[in-house]
């Protein structure tokens, strides 16, 4: 089979912004003009949906698991509103919690911690809500004495798992995981650009969409992600604080000759 | 237009509710273009409402058992032997086909168009994200769509349209997306309608499209 490179050249590099929200609110400053209420994740979604997002990422921060109802209740106020994909990940620990953001309206859910100490989760929810809404986040640093030179992190790259990450995205690629929430715990907070050998690294050995995640600081960084093979670009801070727009990136993929949504209005 | 109150009333449609799966945003998209809607399996509102809508994600396999166990496919052939609309999305469309082959194993569908739902060619599956739409001129399900981006998540789709012309019936209308080879990504034929994407999910233009449906259930 030969497709070469032209193979999914319709498709749009997705460009999309990530979400801290703790207690169902947003947290880590979010800095729109004219914003009634900076927490409020069904008024960013909008703006974020009206700026060119083609997607969005709650990352629950959560830590009390006696608010977790907060959780659910955002995702239902957001689905209600906003209709792009969303994605909700942070403290996934069972089918059941899957099964309850799916409901809530998330297309989307992502699994760290609780897919690492227990992958049989991967493999539960594959089965029961199909691959296409399993995403694997993985938090990922250069470490010695890993076959690939990369190692698999919890904890915001905190605590060390000992686990290689190529042999870990491979394993839970296999076992149904259908998309991969790639953030380099180098890279992120340095705003010098994605960690190309990781994307290229992570590319190498799985078929699945990669989202790349860590270090964006530029319009332009997008660019070299998609080249080492990153299906779509993720970024945090630098969307809040208004230091770059999604139709910057966008504007500096399409320039490249990558394909891009373009804005609607 | 001349339109009198009564023909105003919101049409009524039921989301045929089979199984686990965001069915959320498919309620509200409806609600947002127009619709009354009800999530259920319930056979006397899915044979009742103006429009039936047939979701769908995961295995072709899971989801045929889900249909099948809430009596979907007569449900859904009884609507069409009468000309009631229903709009198939995603594997709510991929069922509508003969069969699905996924990992080796043939699972029959229902056979409303001829053809095999088939692993896309493509180096990176799920086929995720924005892609574009080729319809034909005469499309209704597009018309008016100016932003042509629509959203997709699947592994699988029709590579080959094998329904032969022919001059006794009106043929239906068939739009192609690209990904790696082209694939089926909506069809219109008579009172049944689908999409390989997700019309919910797909903002302003997916919008347009559910209404466009809507407006074929007054």
């Amino acid at each position: 089979m030969d497709l070469g490179s032209a193979a999914a050249v319709s498709l749009a590099v997705r460009v999309i912004p990530c979400l801290d929200v703790d207690a169902g609110r947003v947290v880590k400053g979010v800095n729109f003009a004219d914003l009634r209420d900076a927490g409020d994740p069904v008024e960013l979604a909008h703006r974020y949906d009206a700026a060119g997002a083609d997607e969005l990422v709650f990352l629950d921060i959560t830590a009390s698991s006696g608010k977790r109802e907060t959780t659910y209740d955002m995702v239902r106020r957001t689905a209600d509103q906003v209709f792009i994909p969303l994605t909700v990940g942070g403290g996934v620990r069972s089918v059941d919690d899957f099964d309850r953001l799916l409901r809530a309206g998330a297309d989307k859910v992502s699994l760290s911690t609780a897919a690492v100490t227990g992958p049989d989760l991967i493999d539960a929810a594959a089965r029961q809500f199909g691959s296409q809404c399993v995403v694997l986040s993985v938090d990922t640093r250069r470490a010695q004495g890993m076959a690939s030179g990369f190692e698999v992190t919890t904890h915001g790259g905190r605590e060390s798992t000992g686990r290689d990450t190529l042999a870990w995205v491979r394993e839970a690629v296999a076992r149904g995981v259908g998309e991969i929430l790639l953030n380099s715990m180098d890279a992120d907070g340095t705003r010098d650009g994605f960690d190309l050998d990781l994307i290229r690294a992570v590319r190498g050995c799985v078929d699945v969409p990669i989202i790349a995640s860590g270090g964006a600081g530029r319009p332009e960084h997008a660019v070299p992600a998609v080249d080492a093979g990153a299906d779509a670009v993720l970024a945090a801070s630098i969307f809040h604080f208004g230091d770059v727009t999604i139709a910057e990136v966008k504007d500096a993929l399409a320039a490249a000759g990558l394909p891009v949504r373009p804005l609607t209005a | 237009m001349g339109v009198g109150p009564d023909l105003m009333v919101a049409p009524a449609v039921v989301v045929l509710d089979y199984g686990s799966g965001n069915l959320r945003s498919a309620q509200r998209a409806l609600e947002r273009a127009g619709a009354t809607v009800e999530v259920t399996s319930d056979p006397d509102a899915v044979l009742a409402a103006d429009g039936l809508v047939v979701p769908g994600v995961g295995a072709f396999a899971a989801c045929m058992a889900g249909l099948t166990a809430v009596n979907g496919p007569k449900l859904i052939g009884r609507r069409l032997a009468g000309g009631r609309p229903v709009l198939g999305i995603c594997v709510g469309m991929q069922v509508l086909f003969d069969a699905g082959v996924e990992h080796g194993v043939e699972t029959a569908g229902l056979a409303q168009w001829p053809g095999v739902v088939e692993r896309l060619h493509a180096d990176v599956l799920p086929h995720m994200g924005w892609n574009t739409v080729q319809a034909p001129a005469q499309s209704r399900m597009f018309e008016g769509v100016r932003d042509d981006y629509f959203y997709f998540v699947h592994s699988y789709g029709v590579l080959d349209w094998t329904l032969p012309a022919s001059d006794l019936m009106l043929p239906p209308l068939v739009t192609w997306t690209d990904y790696g080879t082209p694939f089926v990504s909506a069809v219109e034929n008579g009172p049944l309608w689908a999409t390989q994407f997700h019309p919910e999910k797909s903002g302003d233009g997916g919008a347009r499209v559910l209404r466009n449906w809507i407006e074929t259930l007054a």
